[in-house]
């Protein structure tokens, strides 16, 4: 197990490598320029435009500009934003938000979901699995900045539960955000435990358990959940890394200055160095996520053996 | 709807009519009865660029600045110059000008703001390679060429045109007469003077600036959070505040700041203008209403073939229902405009267009026969940056097609591309083209359009006639004389018409239940045009 797991954390390297090197690329090819874009509707200087062009190594060639991107990356600076500021820092002041956000998200989405999940698999084709069905249906199918801006408008102006946005409160801000953030998932998550549940109820294990008397609460949980948590734990996994990069939706809603906010004016202004700082944080996120399910899978199946 | 593009976005200095002021304040500089003195509020900005006088243009910028320094100059609430941190501003030919400083003013720091404190400032935001984003503002002080060269390193480091007499006085030489001159010195992002450590250590103070205003800041700067600022220790300027402290709280979305007001996290707010509608009806006369300086044209390519007649672009501009779109697109949250300049400009002529702004069909088709009629298809530029340019262009479409029986074709440009485009002058059919304020004088709009060395004409011709009348307008020494010739300038603007006037737009305002006086008008530098050194909490 510990060589199987030195061999996938060395396998990160060409990847991580290959991923900046594809988005700085995507990046690159953005059309216009900007530092011309940078300055709203007027056209700036030309001496200010060449000047921040030599700053920003713009007139350099791709390659050029990433090599030297790389060179500095490596010796831990990350370079600035056009705004001059740097963009270390500006990861370190978002990525607080956005990892507790995701994880309000994220622990709400696992305890409702599998919750729901296992009742619905349970009572299979009656009232209750209908009622969660549909309810799971609806949450997937409204989009997800009206459920953010009627929750926000209902639960924040009119009855006052939650503060209506901001990170002025500290956690309790961010329960209502992660609700809305995770409800989608929820659905999802919801919905896989059921079918999963419901296929392994009539599995030959669960008939030989019932059959040695053990209680019902062993038998579900024992033996019919942790045999239906395989493809749940693979979804949650990748989910994560989800949750942290599509949230801007909801960050833009509740005001929650996260990553999801980050790229998306990243991407708008064409700031390379700061897109490839937080994709770079997300690419590590999805690659350990999944590793880390992977050896879930052992723990979860003792067939599964790593060497 | 995005009030300015998301990423910098462009000052908008927000104006005033007296029309349009509520019941919260008629005066800015007024004394107030309602509510007392003390206490703190929130207002909403979105993440400002830079909080270095010289380095900004945004809007949301010139809030913070605007609480953190004081410029020579200010802006009544009518529109009129004031000193400030100026004693006085003074020329005999418009030319040359001699700023004396008032005594006693200083930075939070400590230290005396003196006349270094404004020349090494500007000197800093002009010289070219320093990458400052409101190094234009310095462009009519003589020696700016030798800062800025086209290619390579500048020669000169500083200014010839500034000078420094003694501690109190300076003098500015221009690269031309402009009696207008003390009125853009209120420019707090521009103009505003520094204190050494600023140009000793810019990264730091950047996150920590300190200036010579009402306030100073109360810890750093939290990036996309918040900006916190206090009362200033022995102020000894005019701007006295009245609350103790404000905190600018960073927003990205104009729907979150409008429904945080109504949940009570918010004080001061932007409304959307798809909601003012409801706001009208939810908080009354919370909701303030003010002309901003931004306008909106249809610029025509006047180095397009097809586009050499006036007729021609006076047909299409009467082919145009302004009042149609603005109620369909902008819920008549916008004005529709007859003239080349907004209401707040000195001198404003409602009417300055006459028929040629006006919506009239039949006379549209007559011109168009007069002009020779239209071969081929139309093609309509715009930019990607807001999707309500999208949908007023392609009414503008079918006017076109219904009135004239042209074939309107759209050519949508992604935002960062804009402004490349219309340089490079490729836009080869009429293009949205927009102005935000730099400065409450009709030379910002007129000369910044179609002028000598204009910045916004785009490899337009120019006019002679045009060009002399500014120029004679800029040198006038009396108001109604300097406006006078504007008017003329911009007759021969309207008679040649390299681009229609369409509409001007609007800020909405909202304030909360907690606040008592909330003073706004077209002519604060605050983003939401809000005079906060006179807001007062109840």
């Amino acid at each position: 197990m510990w060589r199987y797991t030195v061999r996938r954390i060395l396998q990160m390297i060409p990847v991580l490598i290959g991923t900046t090197f594809i988005i700085y690329a995507m990046v690159f090819a953005l059309p216009g320029d900007p530092i011309q874009a940078l300055a709203g509707s007027k056209p700036l200087p030309q001496s200010v435009i060449n000047a921040l062009h030599e700053r920003y190594n713009l007139d350099d060639p791709l390659v050029v500009q990433y090599a030297k991107y790389m060179a500095n990356a490596f010796q831990g600076d990350f370079g600035e934003t056009f705004y001059g500021q740097s963009v270390t820092s500006a990861l370190e002041s978002r990525w607080p938000v956005t990892l507790k956000l995701a994880l309000v998200a994220w622990v709400f989405e696992l305890v409702a979901g599998v919750t729901l999940g296992v009742w619905a698999g349970l009572r299979r084709g009656k009232f209750t699995d209908r009622v969660i069905l549909g309810g799971t249906t609806l949450i997937i199918a409204v989009p997800t900045f009206v459920v953010a801006y009627s929750a926000q408008l209902l639960l924040g102006v009119k009855w006052d539960i939650f503060p209506v946005a901001g990170t002025q409160e500290g956690w309790v801000s961010y329960i209502l955000p992660g609700i809305v953030l995770g409800s989608f998932s929820l659905a999802f998550v919801a919905r896989l435990v059921r079918t999963s549940i419901a296929e392994n109820l009539r599995a030959d294990y669960m008939r030989t358990a019932r059959a040695k008397g053990l209680p019902k609460h062993r038998v579900v949980v024992r033996h019919l959940l942790r045999n239906s948590l395989i493809p749940v734990v693979t979804y949650l996994g990748v989910d994560l890394g989800s949750l942290m990069s599509g949230a801007l939706v909801v960050e833009a809603v509740f005001n929650m200055p996260g990553i999801g906010q980050g790229i998306f004016q990243a991407v708008q202004t064409k700031q390379g160095t700061l897109v490839v700082g937080v994709t770079t944080i997300l690419v590590l996120i999805y690659l350990f996520a999944n590793l880390i399910v992977d050896l879930l899978y052992g723990v979860l199946d003792p067939r599964i053996r790593y060497e | 709807m995005r009030r300015w593009r998301g990423a910098a976005p462009l000052f908008a200095v927000v104006a005033a009519s007296s029309l349009v002021l509520t019941a919260c304040g008629d005066d800015g500089g007024g004394e107030g009865d309602k509510g007392k003195t003390g206490g703190t509020f929130v207002e909403g900005i979105n993440e400002p660029d830079n909080l270095t006088p010289g380095f900004t243009t945004s809007s949301y910028s010139s809030t913070v600045i605007n609480a953190l320094f004081d410029p020579l100059t200010e802006l009544t609430p009518q529109g009129k110059v004031k000193m400030l941190d100026a004693q006085s501003v003074e020329s005999t030919d418009q030319q040359n000008w001699t700023v004396k400083l008032r005594k006693g003013s200083k930075f939070s720091n400590g230290d005396p703001v003196t006349a270094e404190s404004y020349v090494d400032a500007w000197n800093n935001a002009a010289y070219g390679p320093n990458g400052a984003a409101a190094n234009y503002y310095f462009a009519n002080i003589d020696g700016y060429d030798a800062l800025n060269p086209e290619e390579g390193k500048p020669k000169e480091k500083t200014l010839s045109g500034l000078k420094v007499v003694d501690k109190q006085t300076f003098t500015v030489k221009l690269t031309g007469k402009f009696s207008d001159y003390p009125l853009t010195l209120a420019t707090p992002f521009a103009f505003a003077p520094l204190p050494k450590e600023a140009l000793d250590n810019p990264k730091a103070f950047k996150e920590n600036p300190v200036g010579n205003g009402p306030f100073q800041m109360d810890g750093k700067w939290e990036h996309n959070q918040q900006i916190k600022v206090k009362k200033t220790k022995g102020y000894t300027g005019t701007r006295k505040p009245k609350v103790d402290g404000v905190t600018f709280r960073v927003y990205t979305s104009d729907d979150t700041q409008y429904n945080d007001v109504l949940g009570g996290g918010l004080d001061i707010g932007t409304v959307p203008a798809n909601k003012v509608k409801a706001a009208k009806q939810q908080v009354g006369d919370r909701l303030q209403t003010i002309p901003a300086g931004t306008m909106d044209y249809l610029g025509f390519p006047l180095f397009e073939k097809k586009y050499q007649s006036a007729d021609l672009r006076k047909a299409i501009s009467m082919a145009i229902d302004r009042e149609g779109i603005v109620k369909a697109v902008y819920d008549n949250g916008f004005k529709p405009m007859k003239s080349l300049t907004p209401p707040i400009v000195p001198g404003y002529q409602a009417d300055a267009c006459g028929e040629f702004c006006e919506y009239d069909p039949a006379k549209a088709k007559a011109l168009l026969k007069k002009a020779g009629g239209f071969e081929g298809d139309l093609t309509l530029w715009f930019s990607n940056a807001d999707p309500t340019y999208e949908k007023w262009m392609r009414i503008v479409a079918q006017n076109l097609k219904d009135n004239l029986g042209i074939n309107a074709k759209f050519k949508k440009v992604p935002d960062s591309d804009y402004l490349t485009t219309l340089n490079e002058a490729k836009q080869n059919g009429p293009y949205r083209n927009n102005w935000v304020m730099d400065y409450p004088s009709a030379e910002n709009y007129l000369a910044s359009m179609w002028g000598v060395g204009n910045r916004m004409g785009w490899k337009g011709k120019t006019h002679d006639k045009f060009n002399k009348l500014i120029d004679e307008a800029k040198a006038a020494g009396t108001d109604s004389e300097r406006e006078a010739k504007y008017n003329e300038a911009q007759q021969i603007a309207i008679d040649e018409m390299p681009m229609a006037p369409l509409w001007n737009w609007q800020n909405f305002t909202i304030a909360s239940e907690k606040l008592g006086e909330v003073p706004i008008d077209s002519y604060a530098y605050d983003g939401n045009g809000v005079r906060i050194e006179d807001v007062t909490v109840k």
